[in-house]
């Protein structure tokens, strides 16, 4: 299977490379372009990245496994991402990944991506969000949540349609 | 009583306030740039001349600001170490990778008033030489990223940014950098390898200081979004106004974010060092107290990496009396001055000015596995000691909260942890990694041994119970 890039992305990714007197550091910025469009980075995406960016492959697939954000295999259409860390766990962090878990059928006691078998739903634990005054937090895909109660995450969860 | 001092956030709150470009220009918007661009070149006593830059240069110094990210070095110092004389192009990059737990200013200002961002960076490149500028934004800020990019779009639309801005004859570029997820892009010797594409692993000093060999190996500056803000305000007020805000060594206004364990938590800008950590804690207009019935335990007071102060701790602070004469003074630790260098004399840092208030409920044990979850998580691995010694860390405070621990679990913890700072790792990780560690276990070691201890008397219980059985069994048998 080849790797298909939209008119479009292959316009974003050559205006991406413009912006560095290197090609390769955009990488990045396009492995993000890619995510976004597809919902992950396959092996092929890779290879397409590398090509276009004049590198190895390996130099695409070193960054792609080092970066949490970034995705080797597809995730569900809603990705919640619940922040894990001291202030939002003083605030029920652990409480409201529990929440979903339990809600969704999946093991609480994971920290990493888990997804939903019908594929609607990647729910994970991040570190911090940067957004520890409003705790507990979390997002959805790009979408930001702050103060999320369970009663708050249900409705999160309902409006994921 | 201590007041909130709105420099930074004079606009960003108020009702109507938005972060389109129009809104920043009807609220004097870029006339900070024009005025650094409209600098003439001044005569010196010795004949020589100096440009504009160079004086915006000499101002940052008067001002004394220091950098807002974590290591509060003087920004104007930072300035003057760029290798100016190599011939190879300066790059400047905005540090907007907020991820230190306990922080969310920075997201404040890139939100709700971009242009400041922009016009500070822009006057912080006309003042370097710099042509192109980057600034990295964590991975999880899109809506930020979008509002930037927007942001430089109008700025650019202006003529504020691009070719000839102003027709002054200065060109330069601002491109927005997504990180994707590390903590580690915070450094910024990490965060220049992450823009060059490779994965972030700090470069050791020396050679690579990034004045000298950044970006590219060009001579490069990375300076905080918050610090980058300041350097507008000092343009505009003059350095040597900007420096009576605050207090001596520690001037201007910073942005604390204050969360945990209290009844208002959020960002709070104050003068620096003119409000205590009582006054921030408890003060109706700050985060007006403990929720009700609740006694205070600790506070983390610079981000998570910051040395750990607990309830009644008592520093000796040095202070000059009536006479001018330098005395030491018993300072409850809610009555430190929240600043660089009183926080610094307590043990610890004011850090990226971020407070976590833990208050009676919270078990101090569990609080340190949560972080060491996240350095175990966010170590790049790349130097052994901090690789192997965050994740050491970890699964020691794990299974000491996880009903599996020993009671000489809280010496262990301080052995690792006081074997991968100091020298030992390339960047300053190792030591961030290891503060929290060494902090809570020296201040409350009774409750990591009970823990550790109780542990195991349980266990002893159980292996116990079955052996007895067994041995009846055995005697039964015999006889």
């Amino acid at each position: 299977m080849s790797f298909q890039p939209t008119p479009e992305l292959e316009a974003e990714v050559n205006e991406l490379i413009t912006h560095y007197p290197v090609k390769r550091a955009a990488s990045l910025m396009v492995l993000h372009a890619i995510q976004e469009q597809f919902g992950w980075i396959s092996s092929e995406a890779v290879q397409w990245t590398a090509k276009k960016l004049e590198l190895q492959p390996i130099n695409v697939f070193e960054i792609l496994t080092f970066y949490p954000m970034l995705r080797q295999e597809p995730q569900g259409k809603y990705a919640i991402k619940v922040c894990r860390t001291l202030s939002c766990a003083l605030g029920g962090a652990y409480e409201l990944h529990h929440h979903f878990c339990e809600k969704l059928g999946l093991d609480a006691h994971k920290h990493g991506p888990q997804t939903t078998k019908d594929g609607k739903f990647t729910v994970e634990f991040v570190e911090c969000l940067a957004s520890c005054g409003t705790a507990p937090v979390m997002m959805v895909g790009d979408k930001f949540y702050e103060g999320v109660s369970h009663a708050k995450a249900d409705e999160i969860v309902g409006g994921c349609k | 009583m201590a007041q909130e001092y709105k420099l930074i956030l004079k606009h960003a709150d108020e009702p109507g306030y938005t972060p389109d470009i129009e809104c920043y220009l009807r609220h004097g918007g870029y006339d900070a740039l024009k005025k650094a661009l409209a600098i003439q070149p001044k005569d010196l006593a010795d004949g020589k001349k100096l440009s504009g830059a160079e004086q915006i240069r000499e101002d940052v110094k008067v001002s004394g600001l220091r950098g807002r990210g974590g290591a509060g070095f003087s920004c104007g110092l930072k300035w003057s170490f760029v290798d100016r004389k190599s011939g190879k192009p300066i790059y400047l990059i905005c540090n907007a990778d907020e991820s230190e737990p306990g922080t969310f200013k920075d997201r404040q200002i890139m939100h709700k008033d971009p242009h400041q961002l922009i016009e500070g960076m822009i006057i912080s490149c006309f003042a370097n030489d710099v042509k192109l500028a980057y600034i990295y934004i964590r991975g999880e800020m899109p809506e930020g990223a979008k509002i930037l990019n927007r942001a430089i779009k109008e700025a650019r639309a202006k003529n504020f940014l691009g070719k000839n801005i102003l027709g002054t004859g200065y060109d330069l570029e601002i491109y927005v950098h997504r990180g994707a997820g590390a903590y580690i892009c915070g450094e910024e010797t990490g965060l220049i390898e992450s823009l060059e594409g490779k994965r972030p692993y700090p470069r050791i000093k020396p050679p690579y200081f990034p004045a000298i060999l950044g970006l590219w190996m060009c001579p490069t500056i990375v300076n905080n979004v918050e610090t980058l803000c300041n350097v507008k305000h000092i343009v505009a007020m003059g350095g040597a106004e900007f420096a009576k805000l605050g207090t001596p060594n520690n001037t201007g206004t910073r942005i604390v974010s204050l969360s945990g364990h209290v009844k208002r938590p959020g960002y709070y800008e104050i003068e620096v060092g003119k409000a205590t950590l009582r006054e921030l804690l408890y003060d109706k207009n700050f985060g007006g107290g403990l929720l009700d019935g609740r006694q205070l335990k600790a506070i983390i007071p610079g981000g998570s990496s910051s040395k750990v102060l607990k309830a009644g701790e008592k520093f000796k602070l040095k202070k000059k009396d009536a006479e001018g004469k330098e005395i030491l003074v018993e300072t409850d630790m809610l009555d430190l001055p929240y600043d660089f260098d009183s926080l610094a004399q307590a043990g610890t840092m004011s850090g990226s000015s971020a407070i976590i208030v833990m208050d009676d409920s919270v078990d101090i044990v569990k609080a340190l596995a949560n972080l060491s979850e996240f350095y175990a998580h966010e170590s790049c691995g790349q130097c052994t000691p901090c690789r192997e010694g965050s994740l050491w860390m970890n699964k020691t405070l794990q299974r000491l909260t996880h009903g599996e621990g020993r009671a000489q679990d809280a010496d262990y913890l301080v052995k690792i942890a006081d074997n991968i700072p100091g020298g030992r790792t390339i960047c300053a990780f190792g030591e961030a990694c290891s503060w929290p560690v060494q902090s809570f276990v020296a201040k409350f070691k009774d409750e990591f041994v009970a823990k550790g201890a109780a542990d195991e008397a349980r266990r002893a219980k159980e292996i116990s119970a079955p052996a007895d059985a067994e041995q009846k069994q055995l005697e039964a048998a015999h006889h």
